[in-house]
């Protein structure tokens, strides 16, 4: 069945029958026939960014929160290069979205137009895959095609440039499901190496699942099953930042998080484990630390959906290629058709070893004295939120790293990151994006205040959209991740790591007609954090914190996992030889 | 999406064997990769390889079936077998790559190249030449008074070699098409 009608109309047609609601945009001349289409109904609701980064970090808020692909609209030249740096980071973290473009007119491109970008070639490499459609009768089959390229498979971020002529002239519309598309990867996980699993399982003494974003992404499914798997075999489990909430913070089997900043005795587990089953995680160098000694002595599982994550930095000696959700349930299936069996007795002197290292404790601080502590801030809002219906987004840096220490995810799809990228300026699009995919939830933006600042100009979006994401900003007028690696590697010299000239948070907040609140002393931060929860609108709350604490726990680069550092005293030299190369 | 077989480590001591077990032998490949016949699908491919720093020795690119919107790409490439690996996996991924076959590892292959060596001279040097042309089985596809075309094709050995005599004899100028490959049998 097909219909005719325009370009334009296309467009807004394919969305509606992909089931969009929202649409994250910035109009600009190559895309007024689509603008003037999406004026002309009230299916899509478009949200007027102020920037085009902060289009694609909504779509990706939005997307991240709800497990549906996120949207964006942008013009061509400008509004497609400043698209670039969410695409990238889209693509890094494997998240749907779906990013239209409007192009010069076909019979201008190539000229050197007015806002005219070679966007295809310019997004190529930070796109899962992109299109120019040059013909109005190709665009539905395109448009249908993006949504499932985007959410198949390992998801990614993908861009359709539609030049305006295309927009303009009339060709014929094609439903959702005219075509089949010839990309199909593979979501079944080989049962002979599931099963090779299930038997290392079995004997495995010191066992660790390994899990990352690829549990989230595919789907509450999946993070119910490793819920159940790790009940029943209990095993100890821990998770990359990308990963946090699919197994609950506050399950008995929840080592925290792993890695440069993970804990400790989520580090020696995995230093020490016999069998690693990766679930969902690529072994990035977040992860990993030195290779050569990573994990040296452990058998490794590697489920994941992307055949080029398999033995791209780590050896596995088990590799599944497959969807998490499909390939836990036919693991599970199998260990229970083969008597549920696990080496009880090693399991059991794992678990103590384990809980000797939490004994560590290696998150713990003191709060003493009148400046508050950035840990001691999250430590709080974690306490005063945690019945809410809360999502957390993050910008990128120390308070990232605290956060995903100090704020505990029961569930999946409650916590938006910049991972792979680390994209300053991420946080604030992507509460943006939350917020309009969850109206009433509490959604929460935990920031750095040089972070934050990259897209503070989203406080115009907020107002005008009643979004009331609360933005909290731990201010140590530093860039204090930055700092501190020159403190550990540059010989405490602080090469433009400082905010000077900062804006006084609250008047900023007050000139968008947004609320306000500065909290500088511990004795007042819970009735600060109440106020911003309480208060129906927007706010910016700037927590005034030490200036210069660091970020610990640390593996150091070119450090493996058992040579963490656990706080200010042992850092001297800490980093060294080939270890100062890396990033 | 491409059938790729991963190949399954052997020990427990992975991490290690990620560097001592491969270390540093280079391979020689020759891909095919079959793909979706749209605009960018060769930037994709070839964006791959400068993108990740990959060896290109080789590039063969055209149609084979115009009905089914069909190119087939031949890359011959080097790198260490975990390198090779992941070049077949980071092609399978792209969305338009419908299949990669390594040649090289699955099973006997038959390799062929066409080179035009344009080649000037006068007297016994000309005479050599077409002499030896006729010993490479190369055709004249073009001749002046005072040059040849000559048209050679082989293995890249045997085009190598030709080139070689042929400098001496008045090479001008040599163009050559690249690797295309097969994989022997049914």
């Amino acid at each position: 069945m097909s219909k005719a009608m325009t370009g334009a109309k296309m467009v807004v047609q394919a969305l509606v029958d992909q089931g969009v609601d929202v649409v994250f945009g910035y109009p600009g001349g190559a895309v007024l026939p689509i603008y003037d289409e999406i004026f002309q109904q009230n299916h899509i609701q478009h949200v007027l960014v102020r920037h085009e980064q902060a289009a694609v970090h909504a779509a990706e808020g939005y997307a991240r929160s709800t497990g549906k692909p996120g949207v964006a609209l942008v013009t061509s030249g400008p509004g497609a290069t400043n698209a670039v740096t969410g695409l990238t980071d889209a693509l890094m973290d494997s998240i749907p979205i779906i990013v239209l473009t409007g192009q010069v007119p076909t019979f201008m491109i190539g000229s050197d137009a007015f806002q005219e970008a070679d966007t295809v070639g310019i997004t190529r490499p930070c796109t899962k895959h992109n299109w120019l459609v040059k013909e109005t009768d190709d665009l539905a089959r395109v448009l249908h095609e993006a949504f499932h390229v985007a959410t198949s498979g390992r998801p990614g971020p993908v861009l359709i440039d539609i030049p305006k002529d295309v927009q303009f002239a009339t060709g014929k519309y094609t439903e959702k499901k005219a075509r089949k598309s010839y990309y199909q990867p593979q979501v079944k996980g080989d049962i002979t190496s599931i099963t090779e699993l299930a038997a290392a399982m079995e004997k495995a003494k010191r066992p660790i699942f390994y899990t990352g974003g690829g549990v989230i992404n595919s789907g509450p499914a999946a993070s119910q099953l490793l819920r159940e798997l790790v009940a029943a075999t209990n095993f100890p489990v821990t998770s990359t930042l990308m990963g946090l909430g699919a197994y609950p913070a506050s399950g008995d089997n929840w080592l925290g998080m792993l890695g440069m900043h993970g804990l400790y005795e989520a580090n020696m587990a995995m230093h020490g484990c016999d069998l690693m089953i990766n679930i969902g995680a690529r072994f990035d160098d977040r992860i990993t630390g030195t290779l050569d000694k990573f994990s040296p002595n452990s058998k490794k599982a590697h489920i994941d959906i992307d055949v080029s994550s398999i033995n791209k930095v780590v050896h596995v000696d088990i590799p599944i290629v497959g969807d998490v959700a499909h390939v836990l349930e036919d693991l599970l299936k199998v260990w229970k058709s083969r008597g549920r069996k696990t080496n009880v007795e090693g399991l059991s002197k794992w678990w103590d070893q384990i809980n000797e290292w939490r004994k560590v404790d290696c998150l713990k601080f003191k709060q003493e004295g009148k400046i508050i502590k950035p840990q001691y801030a999250l430590q709080r809002l974690e306490a005063l939120t945690k019945g809410h219906d809360r999502y957390i987004t993050t910008e990128v840096g120390q308070h990232q790293m605290w956060a995903a220490q100090y704020l505990g995810f029961e569930d999946p799809n409650r916590w938006m990151t910049s991972g792979g990228l680390g994209t300053m300026g991420y946080g604030f699009p992507a509460s943006v994006g939350v917020q309009m995919a969850h109206r009433d939830a509490l959604v929460i933006n935990v920031a750095g205040e040089a972070s934050w600042l990259m897209n503070m100009q989203e406080m115009g979006t907020t107002m005008q959209y009643g979004l009331p994401v609360k933005q909290f900003i731990l201010n140590n007028e530093r860039l204090g991740m930055v700092r501190q690696w020159q403190q550990l590697l540059h010989g405490e010299r602080y090469s433009s790591s400082w905010s000077e000239s900062l804006p006084d948070f609250v008047k900023l907040a007050e000139a968008f007609g947004a609320k306000g609140i500065r909290c500088d002393d511990p004795a007042n931060l819970d009735d600060a954090i109440m106020e911003m929860i309480n208060y129906d609108g927007p706010v910016v709350f700037d927590c005034l914190v030490e200036k210069h604490e660091n970020c610990f726990p640390m593996i150091p680069s070119g450090k493996p996992h058992n040579e963490m550092l656990l706080g200010d005293a042992s850092t001297e030299g800490a980093i060294q030889g080939a270890g100062q190369a890396l990033v | 999406m491409s059938p790729l077989k991963i190949k399954k480590g052997s020990t427990s001591h992975s991490a290690y064997n990620l560097h001592s077990g491969y270390g540093d032998v280079t391979e020689r490949h020759t891909l095919a990769i079959l793909v979706e016949n749209e605009p960018g699908v060769l930037a994709r491919v070839i964006g791959l390889f400068a993108g990740r720093g990959y060896n290109i020795e080789s590039l063969t690119v055209a149609e084979t079936d115009h009905e089914g919107h069909r190119s087939r790409i031949t890359i011959v490439t080097s790198g260490t077998p975990q390198v090779i690996t992941q070049i077949k996996a980071q092609l399978g991924r792209i969305v338009p790559v419908h299949e990669v076959h390594d040649l090289t590892v699955d099973g006997p292959s038959v390799e062929r190249e066409l080179a035009l060596f344009k080649v000037a001279g006068k007297g016994d040097a000309r005479i050599e030449a077409v002499r030896l042309a006729d010993i490479f089985r190369a055709n004249v596809v073009d001749s002046t008074l005072e040059s040849f075309i000559f048209e050679v094709t082989g293995t890249s050995e045997k085009i190598d070699a030709f080139a070689e005599l042929m400098r001496p004899l008045g090479l001008v100028e040599v163009v050559r098409t690249g690797i295309a490959a097969l994989s022997r049998g049914n």
